[in-house]
């Protein structure tokens, strides 16, 4: 079941400074598929990530080389406008990182930036997004409110609808559920199962569980590189490498 | 005692410490302890007790000696009159005076303070050579008493730039001096803000400028909010620097515009104590000061409460 290729790396290598972050990694993204990264902490998943959308450009002596292209375009080249790729890239972060303003203007931001300013227009979006993100039965009364007002895992959604808002085509997840509980976890978890069918997803996640519950593909990473890309089912059914064996039966880690 | 029978109490004690400690530890039943470290916890509890209990008294003596001495004096409306002829020693002008000049110092110096700020903490890289140079800059600004202030506005403004003595020299000066206030607490309150908005902020395709105006200043408003009360603070209870460039008016007038001299309610008070002239009104201009900084200051806290909530 190979399906569109939406994300494809080749040959990357990342510095922090001087301390080697990611090692020659090769990979190909599917389209509307959930990929998800998984390894101990510190191997560069979460770095890898932020490859897609850039991210990394904010972090003072970072180096990247390789060549990383999205629907085909290189993402490094000098012509791509980053809040154009930012904007068709969507990242959800470790702990809910809702700005300090309303519900509704949290949503609005990305369409605002956008330059969409006709009230009718973003009203009907922020509402979209909210829906898309189920979070609207628990917040359509409260729009208004600050956002600072919600739960941990309403937060977490509110910050999926904002990431949705700016329409990006790809969503990309940085241990999304970390730091909610298991409830909120559940509910995210079949968010992203019902997001797929409309976006191509990343997932970086340290729970293993989560990785076979949601996922399509699974790369493991250790240690700056990826051991094994493959079918979530044979990554945890039957892996290829001794160490990817060791990692998910716990081994270590 | 000389230095040295000093030194020597000092190891002795320090040499009692140990076995002190040593001997509570070990050889304490534990009934003993527990009661020793309450009655320790009760004497330390006291005296913070007590630290707390002067600065307050302190503030609250100041406080009352003001009101005692100034509000029967503060009549009405003898010292609010609008005409001012000579003999009087009407507050009014003196009042007006001291908003014109906050409003005009606060309208220059907050987006210069503001904006250079934002330039150090979100333009600059960390361990940047020019910030470093501009940091320490405003730094030794921040140190200098306010009269060599006042002799430099006086050169500068008032003889070089023929201002002469203004209410405009006036303003440039005390607009210099709470450059560094507001450029400071402005600094810590944008690096306060947590990095995670910036992120999501440019996760969401938006630009640098977009940012910093629309997530990090809005959020950093309290903490630059507290550093504008202090530099009103400053600017009300300003005498030296003023003295020298807005002048000192025997009979206060209200100033009829930026080239006009003119006395802040501060420098009015030090014109009507001088030579113990009018000792009453003096404080009766007290009240007045406290009065105009407490109001300032609720009107501070309630605007930033205002923004701080959504």
């Amino acid at each position: 079941m190979t399906g569109n290729i939406d994300i494809s790396v080749k040959d990357c290598n990342l510095w922090y400074t001087n301390f080697q972050a990611l090692k020659d990694i090769s990979m190909e993204i599917e389209e509307q598929k959930v990929t998800a990264f998984i390894g101990p902490s510190g191997c560069g998943k979460s770095t890898f990530i932020r490859i897609f959308n850039r991210m990394n450009d904010l972090i003072e002596g970072c180096k990247i080389t390789g060549e990383i292209t999205i629907g085909g375009k290189d993402i490094y080249a000098k012509e791509t406008d980053v809040t154009v790729l930012r904007k068709n890239v969507g990242m959800i972060f470790q702990k809910p990182n809702p700005f300090p303003m309303s519900i509704y203007d949290n949503v609005a931001f990305g369409p605002r930036t956008a330059g969409i300013k006709k009230k009718t227009v973003l009203d009907e979006m922020v509402e979209r997004s909210i829906k898309q993100a189920g979070l609207w039965n628990e917040v359509s009364d409260r729009l208004k409110k600050s956002a600072l007002g919600l739960s941990g895992g309403q937060q977490q959604r509110l910050c999926i609808a904002r990431a949705l808002a700016a329409e990006p085509k790809i969503l990309l997840m940085d241990e999304p559920t970390s730091a909610l509980d298991p409830i909120s976890t559940g509910t995210i978890e079949d968010l992203v199962s019902e997001l797929k069918n409309h976006f191509t997803i990343v997932i970086v996640t340290h729970n293993m569980q989560q990785a076979t519950r949601i996922s399509d593909k699974t790369a493991f990473f250790l240690l700056g590189e990826v051991v094994e890309y493959d079918e979530t089912t044979k990554i945890f059914t039957n892996p290829t490498d001794k160490r990817t064996e060791n990692y998910i039966t716990g081994r270590f880690g | 005692m000389g230095m040295l029978g000093n030194l020597v109490v000092v190891a002795v004690l320090l040499a009692l410490i140990k076995p002190v400690r040593y001997v509570y530890n070990n050889f304490l039943p534990e009934k003993v302890l527990h009661k020793l470290v309450r009655f320790w916890d009760k004497v330390f509890l006291a005296i913070i007790w007590i630290f707390a209990g002067m600065t307050v008294a302190a503030l609250g003596f100041i406080i009352f000696h003001v009101l005692s001495n100034g509000l029967p004096h503060l009549t009405i409306p003898g010292l609010f009159s609008f005409d001012a002829p000579p003999e009087t020693v009407t507050l009014i002008p003196a009042i007006v005076s001291t908003f014109i000049m906050v409003a005009l110092v606060l309208l220059i110096a907050v987006p210069l303070g503001v904006l250079s700020a934002v330039f150090l903490v979100e333009y600059t890289g960390a361990g940047n050579k020019f910030v470093t140079i501009i940091r320490s800059a405003a730094e030794v600004l921040a140190g200098i008493p306010s009269i060599v202030y006042g002799l430099f506005g006086m050169m500068f403004f008032r003889v070089f730039l023929g201002l002469g003595m203004s209410v405009l020299s006036g303003t440039l000066t005390m607009s210099i001096m709470m450059l560094p206030l507001i450029m400071r607490t402005t600094e810590e309150a944008l690096k306060a803000v947590p990095m995670t908005y910036r992120e999501a902020s440019f996760a969401l395709g938006a630009g640098k400028l977009r940012t910093v105006f629309r997530i990090v200043l809005p959020s950093a408003i309290p903490g630059i909010l507290a550093g504008v009360i202090l530099a009103i603070g400053r600017v009300v209870g300003e005498s030296a620097a003023l003295i020298f460039t807005a002048g000192a008016l025997l009979e206060p007038r209200i100033p009829s515009g930026l080239f006009d001299t003119a006395s802040t309610l501060t420098v009015h008070m030090w014109q009507l104590s001088n030579y113990g002239r009018f000792m009453n009104e003096t404080y009766a201009a007290a009240v007045v000061l406290l009065i105009i900084v407490l109001l300032l200051n609720a009107l501070s806290a309630f605007i930033a409460r205002k923004f701080s909530k959504v």
